[in-house]
């Protein structure tokens, strides 16, 4: 029925519009297998897939790193908001994220989206624990995602951090795809491509399946631990 | 070496600033912190300090400071307090101590504030890198791509090889010392360490990457921001400032050949024995007479190499004491309480201070959770180069 308006959330939305402007996922999704890794600290970390409906909690963990300049937290925060609060409100096409959870708290997030079947999109991963390798788990879990799960061919990269540049660029040796723009803008774009990823898989994609269920049950939800290392580093 | 009219000279004062990353604060702001610290922790004011010494390697390449000498004794109102700044690479800290105290032992001054301070974590890591490289050989070393870590990874594999040294031993370090830094307010990292999860775990190859095969991230300290400062005083004047002055009972420096590979065996740390022995000399003490060790390592190879040559355990077997818990908090001689520079963190011209501030702490009894029990006497080492220019210190509760 035309006009007719009904809720997202708190949200009013006009569903004849909604239906031209809401995205989903177009190409075959499958759910992310939830891993353990092992930090330095001896914790362990569940990698695990986020719903949608988890979304504003993770907004909510983000929102203090908007104004945070070191690093590049700012610009980092401020585009991965965006991009998590288009997949919860339907902006943006095959998007997934994954959280890090340590002890019932979030330690990090990451997001990528599938432009097509074929090739994935990195976008951005945020250490809210830090000093614990959990960032660099967690990329590589995202790219396993893409890769293993959802049958990628080629993700393309790019950095806006230099920590980000060491990380993922250069520890992961990627290749620069000449001639193609990732869609974060900025500078020239990578490309982790299936023989690279099996290159590095061995040295930098680490994990233990199946999650051990009261590992997973504590994991199911999660706590927003305070920023203490914002002023305390 | 001390002549006999000299006269003894003690810390009656020590403070810090919280060792970590301070993007908020000038080196200047960080040096005048802690310098006020020990200033209030002796109760002192600005006629008692006769001079300042202010070390620091890197002042005017990463903060455009120079004269900072100067500048601490302006910001602190101490003028018309001498003031100087001494530099030598990682060893400026220890070189500002041991001027200190020829300075006061001479009869020139009767107290010197002495503060060394860093703030690097502004800068890139591989211009740091590239600085810190400097303080090597130039043409020998330098200009074919020698760092600090490569030095490093290179007597790591001669000691693997010649002692059987593991990469276990490494890890055990790094986690010894990140405990201890756990326990230290002021330490740059405060959180411990397992060691499954940097060594023998299949994580431990992304947590622990390769820096300079066979050294890796959690075997190297991290660059950090921090000053550190003692007030030095005749110790014939020190009860005007505290009941319970720590005497320095001695010192020693040494040197040797700029580069590695020119020296007689690139496994033994030569300066550090000398300077060491110098120390336990002056002091009328041996190795076995230390309730604790603050030792220099910039690399956790380097804490086992120094604590055998340092004449703590012989030749090739500091990784056993390791090993056997004996340089652990409760062991028989704890080594880095701190943290070490593994832990507490490297602002390099502030470490050698910032050891002797431990040490003082220490023999005070007021290290708090990482207090060394009974603790008499300690031994600090801070190296500047590639341990080439080594200063050894013995203190003693008075």
């Amino acid at each position: 029925m035309k006009g007719r308006v009904t809720y997202r959330g708190e949200f009013p939305v006009s569903e004849d519009i909604e239906s031209i402007l809401g995205v989903d996922w177009d190409v075959p999704k499958k759910p992310y297998p939830a891993k353990t890794v092992l930090l330095p600290t001896g914790e362990r970390m569940v990698i695990r897939e986020a719903a949608r409906e988890e979304a504003p909690k993770i907004l909510q963990a983000i929102t203090p790193l908007l104004t945070v300049s070191r690093d590049f937290y700012d610009i980092v925060a401020a585009r991965q908001y965006a991009e998590l609060l288009g997949w919860y409100r339907r902006r943006v096409r095959n998007e997934f994220c994954l959280v890090g959870i340590v002890d019932g708290k979030l330690a990090g997030i990451v997001n990528s989206r599938a432009y097509d079947q074929k090739t994935h999109i990195s976008y951005h991963t945020i250490a809210l624990k830090r000093g614990a390798r959990v960032g660099a788990h967690l990329f590589a879990a995202k790219h396993e995602h893409s890769m293993e799960t959802l049958g990628a061919e080629e993700i393309l990269v790019t950095a806006e951090s230099p920590i980000g540049f060491r990380r993922w660029i250069v520890e992961w040796g990627l290749q620069v795809k000449p001639g193609v723009q990732h869609e974060l803008g900025g500078v020239k774009t990578w490309v982790i491509t299936r023989d690279i990823y099996n290159k590095v898989k061995p040295r930098l994609v680490m994990g233990s399946r199946p999650v051990p269920e009261d590992l997973l049950k504590r994991s199911a939800t999660f706590e927003i631990a305070p920023l203490d290392w914002v002023s305390k580093e | 070496m001390r002549g006999s009219n000299s006269r003894d000279v003690s810390v009656v004062g020590c403070g810090m600033t919280k060792f970590g990353r301070h993007d908020d604060k000038t080196l200047i702001d960080l040096m005048v912190e802690s310098s006020l610290r020990a200033l209030e922790d002796a109760g002192a004011s600005e006629k008692n300090v006769d001079a300042v010494y202010a070390a620091s390697m890197l002042a005017g390449e990463l903060n455009n400071r120079v004269a900072i000498g100067s500048a601490l004794v302006d910001q602190l109102a101490l003028i018309p307090a001498a003031a100087d700044r001494i530099e030598n690479g990682p060893a400026s800290g220890g070189s500002a101590i041991k001027n200190a105290y020829c300075g006061i032992a001479c009869g020139m001054y009767d107290t010197v504030l002495v503060t060394g301070g860093e703030k690097m974590r502004h800068v890139p890591g591989e211009t740091i890198t590239d600085y810190i490289a400097t303080m090597t050989n130039i043409e020998a070393e330098y200009v074919h791509g020698v760092t600090l870590p490569s030095l490093a990874g290179m007597l790591t594999r001669l000691y693997m090889e010649r002692y059987g040294l593991t990469e276990e031993d490494l890890a055990r370090v790094a986690v010894k010392n990140h405990l201890n830094g756990s326990k230290n307010p002021y330490a740059h990292i405060q959180q411990p360490i397992a060691l499954e999860g940097i060594y023998g775990s299949p994580e431990a190859e992304v947590n622990n990457p390769m820096i300079a095969d066979p050294i890796r991230m959690y075997h190297c300290c991290p660059v950090t921001d921090g000053a550190a400062s003692v007030l030095l005083c005749a110790t014939e004047k020190a009860k005007e400032f505290t009941d319970t002055p720590i005497r320095i009972a001695g010192i020693g420096q040494a040197t040797d050949k700029m580069a590695v590979q020119d020296r007689k065996d690139p496994a033994v740390l030569e300066a550090l024995r000398v300077s060491a022995a110098q120390a336990f000399k002056m002091s009328k003490t041996t190795p076995q007479d230390m309730s604790l060790a603050e030792l220099h390592d910039a690399f956790t190879i380097l804490e086992i190499v120094e604590s055998e040559d340092a004449g703590f355990f012989k030749k090739g077997a500091g990784s056993k004491a390791l090993r056997d818990g004996v340089t652990a908090l409760e062991g028989r001689l704890p080594i880095n309480p701190s943290g070490g520079l593994k832990a507490r963190g490297h602002p390099v011209g502030a470490t050698g201070v910032a050891q002797v501030v431990e040490l003082t702490w220490q023999l005070r009894g007021e290290a708090d959770k990482r207090q060394v029990k009974n603790a008499k006497r300690g031994f600090s080492c801070n190296l500047g180069g590639f341990a080439n220019n080594i200063l050894a210190f013995v203190l003693e509760r008075s």
